[in-house]
């Protein structure tokens, strides 16, 4: 334990001493403000004269205003702060043979790279808490509206799961700064994954849904049943994405008037009346059981990630060279 | 305490794949001793130290370095044993005392005891003068000096040297060479001193141990290895001809 502390301590003062920490907290805090403003002028202004509608605060998060909302933001732009967390984080150990003198330490092997994780997530977790808090201040002035209990839960949950979803992302930066020698290539490989899920699961859902369940662009009188085969295969698919799982468990947690994930196609015609006849918002628990699995699973390849990254570590040769 | 045993192996393999890089090596060093490790490049010396080290398992074999087995009790055996691998490296940007503060604290030294011994560390290796400017811009020389004193820092009773000396000029390898026999002589640091620098070796150390491809093929004194090796009577010999020979033979 005492090594890790140890370890823990210098990592989180590397971390917050860097030029790169710094840039990139910067860009995420410029945006958010710019973002939250933006939204909160014209919530502002929409809802001049009108009795405020409930839940509004968290419309500072959802709503896409001009650009895009925050939470879209930070789903898409998030993972590049894991990554740059660490990519570099054995390897340049390695380069700097650093490592093999810290292994030969009375300390355990596991608590380096324990350490560098730790360090990584506590980080990750400060920035989003400032940001949020920003954002939330910043709001508090602007649309004049005070979060109630209950938004402020939802939005504890959703820092709860971006803090994990970010941290996947570090995982996997870890993971191939164990893998690969140079810094140059983690870096690289990490980049390709994150374009790989925010890009190319999408195009290769609607290529694949379109290889199952053709659905004509002329044809007036589809299938339904082609319809719905085709609207299924791509959501299969496109699940696969960690940002997907992301953004659709997020806004359901701060949107509660989403009753469901799935668009209207997939839904049965009980589940759409149901829909229009009950416009209240749903309360927070019926939210959090809603999207349980992709929370589930955003946990799971977490900590997925993080354990695979450990074991190869922990088997891996320390060489001088 | 004189004759205490610090290094014990017994048959020790290490095969990656079907190469053998270490081979059935058995050997033994008492405390104080100042042991040189001879081979040519790649004879498996390093593998066999990061098994001393419990960096590397061994694929057979028993090691016990100072009364543990580094496989099983890895910490007890970093506690007491110090390593300075073949070029050293240090967090660039930190100076000398913040490299030699985090060391210590690894080893569960407090600072408040730490402070003290890093400054008596870095009068005794000579860096005192240049402690607050960043490792980074260390010379070679500069950055083996505060190697030895980070592995001094935790006080160990054993230490291995990788190829201490390569790439430093003749004064300060002359120095280094001096720094490592005071620290046998003076403080009874067994000095397990791999090299392929063989007037070095013949210098400052007691007994040898040759190392070519993954066997050991002689170990004892350099004088009884010379009569052994070389026929009784013969004045004068250096460490050369005689490694020279065994390499020949190998």
């Amino acid at each position: 334990m005492h090594g890790l502390f140890t370890l823990f301590r210098k990592e989180l003062e590397d971390h917050f001493s860097s030029v790169r920490f710094l840039l990139i907290s910067a860009l995420i805090v410029m945006v958010g403000v710019i973002i939250a403003s933006m939204v909160g002028m014209s919530i502002q202004e929409e809802s001049k004269g009108m009795a405020k509608p409930t839940l509004l605060f968290l419309w500072l998060f959802t709503s896409t205003g001009k650009l895009f909302s925050f939470v879209q933001f930070i789903g898409f732009f998030g993972p590049l702060i894991g990554i740059f967390l660490g990519f570099d984080s054995i390897n340049r150990e390695r380069v700097s043979r650093t490592l093999s003198k810290l292994a030969s330490q009375p300390i355990y092997r596991d608590s380096i790279i324990n350490a560098k994780f730790l360090a990584g997530m506590t980080t990750i977790a400060i920035v989003l808490v400032g940001i949020v808090l920003i954002i939330s201040g910043l709001g508090i002035r602007l649309i004049g509206v005070v979060p109630g209990s209950e938004e402020v839960l939802r939005l504890v949950i959703y820092v709860i799961i971006s803090i994990l979803y970010i941290s996947f992302w570090l995982g996997i930066s870890i993971l191939f700064s164990v893998v690969f020698r140079s810094t140059a290539t983690s870096a690289l490989a990490s980049l390709a994954i994150w374009i790989f899920f925010s890009f190319f699961v999408g195009l290769g859902a609607g290529f694949m849904a379109d290889a199952v369940a053709p659905v004509s662009q002329s044809g007036t009188n589809v299938d339904p049943n082609v319809l719905i085969r085709h609207e299924e295969v791509q959501r299969t698919i496109s699940l696969a994405s960690p940002m997907v799982l992301y953004n659709d468990a997020t806004t359901t947690i701060l949107d509660p008037t989403r009753k469901t994930t799935r668009g209207v196609i997939l839904m049965g015609p009980l589940e759409r009346l149901s829909l229009s006849r009950f416009q209240n918002p749903l309360p927070l628990l019926q939210s959090v059981i809603i999207v349980a699995p992709y929370l589930i699973t955003i946990v799971a390849i977490t900590f997925l990630c993080f354990g695979v990254c450990y074991l190869v570590f922990m088997r891996q040769e320390i060489r001088t060279v | 305490m004189e004759d205490q045993i610090i290094i014990e192996a017994e048959e020790l393999t290490k095969k990656y794949g079907t190469q053998i890089a270490v081979n059935h090596l058995t050997l033994q060093i008492r405390q104080g001793e100042i042991f040189g490790f001879l081979g040519p490049n790649g004879a498996g010396k390093t593998t066999t130290l990061l098994m001393f080290l419990g960096l590397t398992e061994p694929t057979s074999g028993k090691v016990r370095i100072v009364g543990s087995d580094p496989k099983r009790e890895p910490l007890r055996v970093k506690e007491k044993v110090g390593y300075l691998p073949e070029n050293v490296g240090f967090y660039d940007d930190m100076d000398a005392r913040q490299n030699l503060r985090f060391i210590a604290r690894l080893n569960r030294i407090p600072d408040k005891v730490s402070s003290s011994k890093i400054d008596e560390l870095l009068q005794l290796v000579g860096l005192f003068e240049e402690a607050t400017k960043k490792v980074g811009t260390y010379s070679k020389g500069m950055r083996q000096r505060l190697g030895i004193a980070e592995v001094l820092i935790k006080e160990p009773k054993l230490i291995f040297l990788d190829e201490p000396t390569i790439g430093l000029d003749p004064d300060g390898t002359n120095r280094m060479l001096n720094f490592i026999r005071s620290l046998s002589r003076e403080k009874n640091i067994t000095i397990f001193f791999s090299s392929h620098l063989l007037d070095q070796v013949e210098k400052i150390c007691d007994r040898v141990g040759i190392m070519i491809k993954g066997n050991l093929v002689a170990i004892g004194p350099i004088q009884e290895l010379a009569q052994k090796k070389l026929g009784v009577g013969k004045e004068h010999y250096t460490l050369e001809e005689l490694y020279m020979k065994y390499f020949k033979e190998a």
